[in-house]
């Protein structure tokens, strides 16, 4: 075993200040829409405008972020061993079998995060965040008291913004509970906050390769 | 280091957002101050009426103090004689019927129905004197009543049933020289009355607004801003803005909020979005009636009951008429929450003579729908009865109701319905079948007076709200928080349920694998200090 430093700062602040966004805005925007009624409607609306705007910010960041630090390859879909992987969490993490891919600091996914979280990354997100901002733009006065941006039909973008919201709370329920299939429930997320993460490195084989927690 | 110094700025940054969010001061709004300040200075007349000669006179008829009035004001007259408090109709263009003319001479509504054949008694409300029946003559300049406008004495006061003639008691002498600019009591006394008493009629227009407070009325308060009517019903060569929706089909020289306030009034920009689709009243007038009772309801088919062969009346538990004899029975309601509508700015009337279309009739259409651009929401009161018809033609009927005695088939004086029918329809120009019946109506009346404290304006959560809200009859558009895509949100609860069960479910089987398993063995093995197993 040998301790990686496999998250950088700037992605680890990204991870949880995007979590926690995201979690208020479906807080709010589930409040919006009728479902939940915590800060009153008009405060719901109010702090969903607001936080929106600071997950765009935040998002503007991350993909300058991705695209000059070359991480974005991280994202590359793969099919290598995906088949193994769906089977792992199917039945292999029951008996304890290893992870058929190996975590590094070059390859910190495997193939079937690799998929899910592009899929996040330029579905959902995206899905969420234009319908977003064609809701937050909607009937927009320009100088002169005009309406500049008028009748688009809010239902269908209203559609599309909850649509994405779902399935970012569907997401947001897999994620989480698959950090807990690490080597142990909470060392990913220990990972995502320290940094830190005890990994394998097959060419600095220090520690005896039976440890069976490993693979808990 | 580098962590450090982050989460230094991510606090401080956090701390400032928060700061921002949570704070908020009373925005100071500089265009409402300067408007309450441009109000609050009072014309100053430049004239002394008392001071000019022409008007100390006995004077023996109303005419004389015309004839006075036109010996300085030369030509006023001819202004006054082209306008509708003069003429009761407006030539205007109306979609399907093309050019048309209409005002109080041909509309009718549900209230007293029509002027028609009662001229005498509903000239008390026409701005001239000796209109008897429908042969006035428009033209004759010494009949313009200037007082009944321009008295500021409040001592002017026109006689019921005179044909618009001063009540007998009234001074003219000091009427004519107590003369200025009109006021809440000069407008208000036909505007307050309409339908034959107090708030009948627009419910949103009443005696009360002579000195209420600013919960009733933010513009006219007595301890607000006390604004007159003409601040915002301007008027230029007597021709004054801003025309009832109810009676008026065009969409020009209305009065409208915006005049004075601009289409961005709000510090908020979402606030003034909604100027877009939502007219300002409908969230500024959360009630109307807010004093005295409206009528909601008015049935002509329980008119003429008589006891022991005298017509009588029956009052509600606040003074209110519910049933009078002469009349039929009401519904009164204060404190009305309004219904609301989409409207553009045009309407047509139900006009004297036109058929029937559907039922219950509308007395007016406004309109205007949620796809159509000029269209907003705006509050109405929606006034509903049944009034008597003629079966065969399939037309409303003008009833003669005013009458001086016995036998001249008056309605309120016999209590006839054909004799009253027959005369009213032959005044009219129109024939009746003689067969009649009661047929449901329904008359629109847009809300725009009794605007409250900003305060106490609707909230949003009152329509943005699933159930029950106050745009809840109004469909085919989508109001966030109201609306929603049923399929979607069945399919997205369901989907996210089933898949925390899975988890759950894929859970408890890692547990249970993990119990099966060896515990001995690992108990020895784990030394490092995560915990082996959660569950
Ligand atoms: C940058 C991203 C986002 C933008 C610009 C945005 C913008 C908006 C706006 C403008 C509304 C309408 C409410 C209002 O007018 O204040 C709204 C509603 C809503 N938002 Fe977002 N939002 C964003 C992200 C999210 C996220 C991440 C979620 C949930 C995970 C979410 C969930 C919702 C929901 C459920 C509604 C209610 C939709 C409805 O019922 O019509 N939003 N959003």
């Amino acid at each position: 075993m040998h301790k990686v430093y496999i998250y950088k700062g700037f992605e680890r602040f990204w991870h949880w200040t995007q979590a926690s966004l995201i979690i208020f805005l479906a807080v709010t925007g589930f409040e919006v829409h009728g479902t939940l009624d915590i800060f009153g409607f008009e405060k719901a609306a109010e702090f969903h405008r607001i936080a929106s705007w600071m997950l765009i910010a935040l998002i503007t960041f991350s993909i300058f972020w991705h695209l000059t630090t070359g991480e974005w390859r991280q994202y590359i879909p793969t099919t290598d061993k995906l088949k193994e992987q769906i089977i792992y969490y199917i039945s292999g993490i029951f008996k304890g079998d290893p992870h058929p891919t190996e975590k590094t600091g070059l390859s910190k996914l495997n193939p079937l995060q690799r998929i899910v979280y592009l899929g996040f990354k330029v579905v959902l997100v995206p899905i969420t965040i234009i319908s977003g901002i064609f809701y937050l733009l909607y009937k927009t006065f320009d100088q002169n008291d005009m309406v500049v941006i008028e009748e688009y039909p809010l239902a269908s973008i209203a559609f599309w913004h909850t649509l994405g919201a779902f399935l970012l709370m569907i997401f947001l329920v897999v994620h989480v509970y698959m950090t807990t299939t690490g080597k142990t429930p909470t060392s990913n997320i220990k990972a995502m906050i320290t940094g830190f993460e005890e990994l394998e490195e097959e060419h600095l084989d220090i520690t005896p390769k039976n440890d069976k927690t490993q693979t808990l | 280091m580098l962590r450090n110094l982050l989460l230094v700025i991510l606090i401080v940054v956090s701390a400032l957002v928060l700061v921002n969010v949570l704070h908020k001061e009373d925005g100071y709004n500089l265009k409402l101050e300067e408007l309450k300040h441009k109000y609050a200075l009072k014309d100053i007349p430049s004239v002394d009426h008392t001071k000019l000669p022409a008007l100390h006179k006995d004077f023996k008829t109303p005419q004389e103090v015309t004839e006075a009035c036109i010996s300085c004001h030369t030509e006023t007259h001819l202004e006054v004689m082209a306008s509708s408090h003069w003429n009761w109709e407006r030539v205007s263009y109306v979609e399907g019927r093309g050019i048309s003319s209409s005002g109080k001479k041909n509309v009718m509504n549900n209230f007293c129905i029509g002027t028609n054949s009662n001229e005498k008694s509903c000239a008390k409300c026409h701005i001239g004197f000796g209109m008897n029946n429908n042969s006035f003559d428009f033209d004759n300049a010494r009949n313009v009543d200037c007082m009944v406008c321009h008295d500021n004495s409040e001592e002017y006061l026109k006689g019921s049933a005179m044909a618009g003639y001063p009540d007998r008691t009234v001074n003219l002498e000091a009427v004519a020289q107590s003369v200025g600019s009109p006021k809440k009591s000069n407008c208000g006394s036909c505007h307050f009355f309409g339908g034959g008493g107090n708030n009948v009629k627009h419910g949103d227009l009443e005696s009360a607004h002579l000195s209420c407070d600013r919960d009733v009325d933010v513009h006219m308060a007595a301890n607000g801003m006390n604004m007159e009517c003409v601040a915002c019903h301007t008027a230029k060569n007597h021709q004054i803005l801003g025309k009832l929706y109810s009676v008026s089909t065009e969409n020009s020289n209305r009065s409208t909020c915006e005049q004075c306030h601009s289409s961005s009034p709000h510090l908020s920009n979402m606030l003034n979005r909604h100027g877009s689709k939502i007219a300002c009243q409908t969230c500024h007038i959360p009630e109307y009636a807010k004093v005295n009772s409206t009528k909601m309801a008015w049935n002509w088919s329980d008119a003429g009951k008589l006891k022991d062969g005298e017509p009588y009346e029956i009052d509600d538990s606040l003074g209110n008429h519910s049933y009078l004899s002469i009349k039929g029975s009401f519904v009164w309601e204060r404190n009305v929450k309004p219904d609301y509508i989409w409207f553009n700015g045009t309407a047509d009337q139900y006009l004297l003579g036109d058929t029937i279309q559907s039922v219950p009739v509308k007395m007016n259409t406004l309109y205007g729908s949620h796809n159509d651009r000029k269209s907003k929401i705006i509050p109405v009161k929606i006034h509903v009865g049944d009034q008597i018809y003629d079966k065969v033609y399939n037309r409303l009927i003008q009833p003669k109701l005013h009458g001086e005695n016995d036998g001249d088939s008056a309605f309120w004086q016999d209590f006839k319905w054909v004799e009253a029918a027959e005369a009213g329809m032959k005044q009219s120009g129109l024939t009746f079948s003689g067969e009649y019946g009661f047929v449901k109506t329904e008359m629109y009346w847009p809300i725009n007076h009794m605007v409250s404290p900003k305060e106490k304006s609707v909230s949003c959560a009152e329509c943005h709200t699933r159930d029950n809200g106050r745009l809840a009859n109004l469909s085919g558009f989508y109001v966030p928080g109201r609306d929603y895509n049923k399929t979607l949100d069945f399919f997205g609860y369901w989907t996210f349920l089933l898949t925390l069960a899975a988890v759950f479910g894929h859970a408890i089987i890692r547990m249970l694998y993990n119990v099966i398993k060896d515990k001995f063995e690992k108990q020895v093995i784990n030394y490092d200090e995560d915990e082996p197993d959660a569950a």
